[in-house]
């Protein structure tokens, strides 16, 4: 399928702009959760005065993501004696870019027909529709993998170039940590992946949108509950966030491979994490909880088990599948902050114990069984 | 140098791990259960308009939970009139451990039962330790202290002194035993 460039860079910048939102407002939701979850206000004091007026916006204290940035923007940029000084400043973009580009083959809608939308642009794009996807690849999952391995590299020349032994120690630990859950991650996959017999994650969202057994929406994780849990735990350690975060645990390790960094680098390397923490969910979301159906909406409008239809336009389908994917997203950004400020963080020899004793055989095991059931039932 | 090996101690009252805790799944899910629960009841609070939190606001909100006993900030009581009730002795003054209270008396002829008082009557709470003498100290039950303390914080300490006009007004009192001008009890004016 040929996708005009303007339909693509209209996607790139919805893309962009969506994960760059998610990154500075998740720093605010994340604060907030953990106040409201541990009966307090949360930061609430930045505000933004109007000028010329006394008003100050204060809103829940969302400028403090603001603050954030400018402070990470103005401070001053301090440079230890790096070890080497191409890898150091490379770093925390070999983090960050991957990340964003993992966004490219997730789907975060059905098909948008400009042409029908907006009666303006019938004459040039006519009927045709294109898929809500920036790059339409048939091995979406396995970019998805190829990228999300990059940010290895990028956690160990930060801790590598930085000269520090708390850096070191930190990079070593983030080394083994996302190599070894992101077997586990591949594994649990592979489940869905023979279900579905594609890596094409537009296909593996299109087959997740009727239903199961009648009423049941027919998402992964109705199929693969076992799978969704694995994948979710190897996800939050592949972010290291707590319980998994010894990477960078800061009671015992500074800040970790990024103790060295200052002003904007740190900044990018929290921002890549938070980022991180929306693909993860958008991830999940594809994978296991249908991306952007809701259960019964089908491109014509709602298909209610009884038989009774409610017909929508395509413009109200194209907004509610968008939304539904951006709300889907969220609530699990959500719960992965909820976990965060919930469990207590692992011992290392936990984590690996945790990560190849008993992660990595439960996914062979629901891999087994998948493909057993996958053979007798076809 | 030999070293014995490092043997941990253990307590009668170690908490042993079942089966079910070992699966850690579980424990997990009551965890995040109750986490999850709180943040529900809390946002559930905030949402509806109400306060979801045990923090008060500082310095906008006075506690609600202040003791009923507890020395907070002066209060000059007023006449009935709403001049002060202080006659300017210096007492408080002069029993002040922290040495904050500041007054300049002046003359009024026009008040024959109480012809001195305090044009200026001034406390630094930068200094001040609320340790309750001056209200003790008073004879005319002029000065008070009540359990709120609004408003003494500041970032410069030329700001942290209060004044007699805050003090007599920021929280009016009365003092309704004393009627003035106070009942003749000499038996006859000068």
């Amino acid at each position: 399928m040929n996708v005009p460039v303007a339909v693509t860079a209209v996607y790139v910048a919805y893309a962009v702009g969506l994960l760059l939102t998610f990154g500075t407002v998740l720093t605010w939701v994340e604060r907030k959760q953990a106040a409201i979850m541990a009966d307090r206000i949360g930061a609430n004091r930045a505000y933004v005065r109007i000028p010329f007026t006394q008003i100050r916006l204060i809103w829940w204290g969302l400028f403090h993501g603001l603050a954030d940035g400018l402070k990470m923007l103005f401070k001053e940029d301090f440079r230890a004696v790096p070890y080497d000084r191409v890898a150091y400043a490379l770093a925390p973009w070999v983090t960050f870019v991957p990340v964003m580009l993992v966004f490219a083959v997730v789907p975060f809608g059905g098909s948008l027909a400009p042409g029908r939308l907006f009666p303006a642009l019938a004459a040039t794009y006519g009927t045709q529709s294109f898929r809500m996807q920036i790059a339409p690849l048939d091995a979406g999952l396995l970019v998805i993998f190829a990228f999300g391995g990059l940010t290895i590299i990028g956690t160990m020349l930060a801790g590598w170039s930085s000269d520090n032994k708390f850096a070191l120690l930190g990079s070593i630990r983030a080394g083994s940590q996302l190599i070894s859950y992101e077997l586990v991650m591949g594994l649990t996959i592979i489940g869905l992946v023979l279900i579905y017999g594609t890596v094409d994650l537009d296909t593996i969202v299109r087959r997740q949108s009727g239903t199961v057994l009648g009423i049941l929406p027919a998402w992964g994780i109705c199929y693969q509950p076992f799978a969704a849990l694995l994948f979710l735990t190897a996800a939050i350690a592949e972010n290291k966030r707590i319980p998994f975060d010894l990477p960078e645990a800061e009671s015992e390790l500074i800040a970790g491979y990024y103790t060295e960094y200052s002003a904007m680098k740190m900044g990018l390397f929290m921002f890549a994490e938070f980022i991180e923490i929306a693909i993860v969910a958008a991830l999940f979301t594809t994978l296991f909880l249908g991306g952007y159906n809701l259960p019964w909406l089908t491109d014509a409008g709602f298909v209610f088990p009884g038989g009774h239809r409610l017909a929508l336009g395509t413009g109200t389908v194209v907004v509610m599948q968008v939304l539904t994917f951006l709300a889907k997203v969220l609530l699990l950004c959500s719960f992965q902050i909820l976990v965060r400020w919930t469990l207590p963080r692992f011992r290392w020899d936990q984590l690996l114990h945790f990560a190849w004793k008993i992660l990595l055989p439960l996914a062979i095991a629901n891999l087994a069984l998948t493909a057993i059931a996958v053979a007798v039932l076809r | 140098m030999s070293r014995p090996a490092h043997r941990r101690k253990r307590y009668w009252n170690e908490p042993r791990m079942g089966w079910w805790e070992r699966a850690y799944l579980f424990e997990v899910a009551r965890g995040l259960l109750i986490t999850g629960g709180v943040f529900t009841a809390n946002m559930w609070k905030w949402i509806t308009g109400r306060k979801g939190a045990l923090t008060a606001y500082y310095p906008e909100e006075i506690r609600a939970d202040y003791a009923a006993g507890n020395r907070g900030k002066h209060v000059l009581t007023q006449r009935p009139d709403g001049r002060p009730q202080c006659v300017a002795c210096n007492l408080c003054a002069t029993v002040c451990p922290a040495r904050c209270i500041e007054i300049d008396a002046a003359f009024d002829p026009d008040d024959h039962a109480h012809p001195k008082y305090p044009v200026r009557f001034e406390i630094d709470y930068s200094r001040c330790v609320f340790c309750g003498m001056c209200v003790e100290a008073c004879p005319e039950d002029a000065i008070r202290m009540v359990p709120e303390t609004p408003g003494l914080p500041s970032f410069d300490r030329d700001r942290m002194w209060i004044a007699r006009e805050e003090l007599l007004h920021w929280k009016p009192q009365h003092d309704a035993a004393k009627p003035y001008p106070p009942a003749d009890s000499s038996g006859g004016a000068p």
